[in-house]
């Protein structure tokens, strides 16, 4: 085995950014013309596009609920969004992470306000360079909002971690495969609300507690940037920086 | 509907349908070494919920990645039996997500030293699967899973290996185990957190948070579930009863 490399030096990760610095985020609006509402959300290369349909009538039909709307999430990362190739179609890390996004997404809308319809969201992931489910969320959320669901508030995601000892927000890819703890975030930040929370990797409760509140000032500022790109929803391409 | 209305109102008035505390778990059973063809197992009951772990062991390639270490595989079945709302064929998302949080534990605090699994590097290690076969289900799958993983993998043995090929019927090893990950998942319903939950308090509760911790008390794996949220401070006073509830199943297994 090599030996190990060093991911921060002079307080710099080997990206160049600060340790509590995001990456650069970009979103589109509405890219996909055929869709109710559709996002694409960038952290850096990381690379989600959502994509919503519906309210519809829920099919098949036995599916459908007398009372609410059911929502169906699918994630899938495209094959060529990695190194190596990843096999096209429904991995099981795709189906739980299909789970907890559809989860975070679940309890911001109002699905009871479309009985017998179903909802669905579509996120491909073009390019994986770690922090895919919170770029997922994000885009799905923005989707959701253009497509005109009626929703509590936005739900915004972001990961932290630990590297080299100290903790970090936004990880990157050769930080999770190299790092030691990996957290992904989603909350209604200015509420403290946690909608979702993957961690793997061994924290204090400390570590923990400070992992956690950088992750909500990480989710404010996606929080933020989610919310001028639905207010500027007729300009294209905006930076947000 | 109205059944999950009585557990909450229940539980907002600080009571639980069975009379136990908010922190307290229902009697634990645990057997091991109860499948002599397997190379370690257990049962495990957590009130009426049972589940098998099965632990058998093959010769395989390692990944390109881990040269050096052997394999960690872990699936999960809910058995038809175990409950009239699981259904019969492939693993389903609930099935998916139980086996990849008891993976994430398992993996995540080095419990396994894989290592001690190779045998020869880039060409042969040994593969270890993990199955978990949920017989009943009454409430609080992934501490029972984890709790019956961790009993299973403390009673493995390694078969002997000659010429290319294994010897089944003849173990020489143990499974190097250096650490015991335990889940405790703390579930919500209004502002009362609990443990441990029945299928009925289950059904009814708003979320869940499965916090694994290990030997020093630190955390090794997250995972939140259900439609509900956790406050931060929810989440904090989550992780406190989860270290001190786990600290005490942990003894559960130290003889």
């Amino acid at each position: 085995m090599k030996e190990k490399e060093k991911l921060i030096i002079n307080r710099k990760r080997l990206d160049g950014r600060d340790l509590y610095e995001m990456r650069k985020i970009e979103i589109q609006i509405n890219p996909i013309k055929n869709s109710m509402g559709s996002a694409m959300f960038k952290f850096g290369k990381t690379w989600a596009i959502a994509a919503t349909h519906g309210p519809r009538a829920a099919y098949p039909k036995w599916q459908q609920n007398p009372e609410f709307s059911i929502l169906k999430t699918r994630y899938m990362m495209l094959p060529f969004s990695t190194w190596e190739r990843s096999k096209p179609g429904i991995s099981r890390r795709s189906i739980e992470i299909s789970k907890v996004v559809n989860d975070a997404l679940s309890n911001v809308i109002f699905l009871e306000d479309y009985p017998k319809t179903m909802i669905d969201v579509f996120i491909d992931i073009i390019e994986a360079d770690a922090s895919t489910r919170c770029a997922a969320l994000n885009a799905a959320s923005i989707a959701l909002a253009l497509a005109g669901v009626p929703l509590k508030d936005i739900v915004s995601s972001c990961s932290v971690g630990k590297i080299d000892g100290e903790i970090v927000l936004d990880i990157a890819g050769f930080e999770d495969n190299y790092g030691e703890v990996d957290c992904a975030v989603a909350m209604i930040p200015h509420e403290e609300k946690v909608l979702l929370l993957q961690m793997d990797g061994i924290v204090t409760k400390e570590e923990f507690k400070k992992m956690i509140m950088l992750a909500k000032e990480g989710c404010l500022k996606v929080y933020e940037s989610q919310k001028t790109a639905i207010k500027q929803a007729f300009t294209n391409i905006i930076d947000i920086e | 509907m109205s059944n999950n209305n009585y557990v909450k109102n229940l539980i907002e008035s600080g009571m639980r349908i069975d009379n136990r505390k908010f922190d307290e778990f229902r009697e634990i059973e645990i057997k091991t070494n109860i499948i002599d063809r397997a190379e370690g197992s257990s049962i495990i009951k957590i009130g009426n919920t049972q589940i098998i772990v099965g632990v058998k062991l093959s010769v395989g390639e390692p990944f390109p990645d881990t040269p050096d270490e052997g394999i960690l595989i872990v699936n999960a079945e809910f058995s038809p039996a175990a409950s009239p709302s699981f259904e019969a064929g492939p693993p389903d998302e609930n099935a998916i997500e139980l086996a990849r949080v008891v993976d994430r534990a398992i993996r995540e605090s080095h419990c396994i030293d894989l290592k001690k699994l190779c045998i020869v590097p880039k060409e042969k290690v040994w593969n270890i699967n993990i199955d978990i076969q949920v017989i009943d289900f009454d409430g609080n799958l992934i501490d029972a899973a984890c709790m019956g993983t961790v009993a299973a993998l403390k009673t493995t043995k390694i078969p002997k290996y000659e010429n290319d090929e294994v010897d089944y019927e003849h173990r020489e090893g143990e499974l190097p185990l250096v650490d015991l990950p335990i889940y405790v998942t703390i579930y919500k319903i209004g502002d009362k957190l609990f443990v441990d939950p029945t299928k009925e308090e289950e059904e009814a509760a708003d979320a869940r948070i499965s916090i694994a911790t290990i030997q020093d008390g630190k955390i090794c794996a997250i995972q939140k579930g259900g439609t509900g949220y956790f406050t931060i401070s929810e989440i904090e006073r989550a992780i406190e009863m989860s270290i001190i509830i786990g600290e005490n199943l942990r003894n559960l297994f130290k003889h």
